[in-house]
């Protein structure tokens, strides 16, 4: 079956499989490895990707539900050689250990910064709640997010 | 290689295609949420899927005079995000207790409602509202009360070919207040153990009327009704509510599963009534 969607900016057309999952297509047909597998049925967050500006989870996503939207992954985020705000942040923060959840947790902390610049930091807890990260404990995520977030739009 | 698990998904180009397909044997697929959970295990498969989730039929989201009907491909987010929301405040408090936002922003109310499970969230407020279910199907359309369109744990009324087309959530008389809790491990994603969802018509901290619905404590979500009538004339205060604790855990029917004892589940719906009462303040 083929598809047509705008990944990263771009518009694409790619053959997929019945059945295809979004994040297959993205891995290993498009070669895009910054979106991560971790348990593969919606409870870590680690495959988040933004679709029409908004967060969703590319492992219970088929590829056919992605037709004719506009489709972020992390590697949407540094196009031109140039890390996101958000991206430094984490680092400045050192919110990346091992860095497994680090692409799904930029991802979904996009979509809430678009959706609300300014949040609380129990927002962020709040809006970040379905990521779980096995090595940072949280504190240094949050802290990045709400550094990103004065930085766009300081008070 | 990694798919789905399935043959196929058709993308049907509007309603009447869908339910033609669906007539045909294909099941419907919306947001994903619980389907592709459901296909992953293997313990299900379908012929095909009819993806109805971007069909504008079925996501209109509209505020009339005396309801609110929401198409049932509107995910959790745009309902959230609607004058809807707004305007019934146990709707809101439900939706949001639901997952995380991705899982909100693409699993939708018509999914949640088919997938008929005790612990559905979003099943609450529409027991609570006393929804409709509108339908269409080969045979043209019908509408089902939602306390006869869910049968059973995954059980539903639909027949062969039937898609839920929208719900119908009449506005409640008066200014209820509205109260949800659910009791579960992690906070985000939490299938809850046992909650309790409620509307309340006050008058000088004096309950006048009241609508009580619960989650996850029987093969359906149950309104107590017997418990309703009970907290008529009676003060807004734990202690004035607390002989009913009992009644309110006499009212489930709970199953013991990895997730929580048949006993803990009726314990604890049952002191929801005194969280209930200690939640909402019987002034403003
Ligand atoms: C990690 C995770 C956490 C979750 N947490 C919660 C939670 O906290 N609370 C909660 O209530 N649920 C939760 N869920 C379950 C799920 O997200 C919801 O039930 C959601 O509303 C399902 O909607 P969907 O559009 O994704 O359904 P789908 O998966 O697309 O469909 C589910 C079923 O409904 C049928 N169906 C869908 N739409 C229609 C229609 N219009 N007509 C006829 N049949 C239809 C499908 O054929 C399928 O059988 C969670 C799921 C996951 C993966
Ligand atoms: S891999 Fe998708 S949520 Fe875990
Ligand atoms: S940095 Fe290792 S899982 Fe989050």
């Amino acid at each position: 079956m083929r598809i047509q969607f705008r990944l990263n900016g771009r518009p694409v057309a790619v053959d997929v499989p019945p059945g295809r999952r979004l994040l297959d297509l993205l891995r290993e047909d498009l070669g895009l490895i910054g979106t991560k597998e971790g348990c593969g049925e919606g409870e870590c967050g680690a495959c988040t990707v933004v679709v029409d500006g908004k967060p969703r989870l590319a492992c219970l996503t088929a590829a056919v539900q992605v037709e004719g939207k506009d489709v972020l992954t992390i590697e949407g985020l540094s196009e031109a050689g140039q890390l996101d705000p958000l991206q430094e942040a984490f680092i400045e923060t050192a919110g990346v250990q091992c860095g497994f959840c680090t692409p799904g947790l930029v991802m979904a902390a996009y979509a809430l910064l678009r959706e609300n610049p300014r949040p609380t930091r129990d927002e962020v807890r709040a809006y970040l709640s379905g990521n779980l990260c096995r090595c940072t404990g949280y504190a240094q995520v949050v802290e990045a997010v709400l550094r990103a977030a004065e930085k766009a739009c300081p008070r | 290689m990694h798919t789905t698990g399935l043959a196929e998904i058709v993308r049907p180009r509007d309603l009447a295609e869908a339910v033609r397909l669906a007539a045909e044997g294909g099941e419907p697929l919306a947001g994903g949420t619980d389907l592709f959970v459901r296909l992953r295990k293997g313990v299900e498969r379908p012929p095909f899927l009819v993806y109805i989730g971007d069909l504008p039929e079925l996501r209109r989201i509209s505020v009339g005079e005396s309801k609110v009907e929401i198409g049932a491909a509107a995910t959790h987010a745009e309902i959230l995000a609607s004058p809807a929301a707004a305007r019934l405040p146990i709707l809101r408090l439900a939706l949001e207790a639901i997952a995380s936002p991705a899982i909100r922003a693409m699993g939708t109310l018509g999914g949640n409602l088919a997938n008929a499970s005790p612990a559905g969230d979003g099943l609450i407020p529409l027991y609570l509202l006393g929804a409709r279910v509108n339908l269409v199907g080969p045979d043209g359309e019908r509408a089902l009360a939602v306390e006869e369109f869910v049968l059973g744990p995954g059980k539903t009324a639909l027949r062969p070919g039937e898609v839920i087309r929208s719900l119908d959530l009449p506005f409640p008389e008066g200014a209820p207040r509205a109260y949800f809790r659910k009791v579960g491990r992690r906070r985000a994603l939490i299938i809850a153990i046992a909650s309790l969802g409620a509307l309340l018509w006050l008058r000088d901290g004096t309950i006048e009327r009241a609508r009580l619905a619960l989650g996850s404590v029987a093969p359906t979500v149950v309104r107590p009704r017997e418990v309703e009538q009970a907290l008529v004339g009676r003060p807004l205060a734990p202690d004035a509510l607390a002989d009913l604790v009992e009644a309110l855990s006499a009212a489930t029917r709970p199953i013991s599963d990895l997730r929580a004892s048949a006993g803990y589940r009726r314990t604890v719906a049952g002191r929801l009534l005194l969280d209930l009462a200690c939640t909402i303040s019987p002034g403003g």
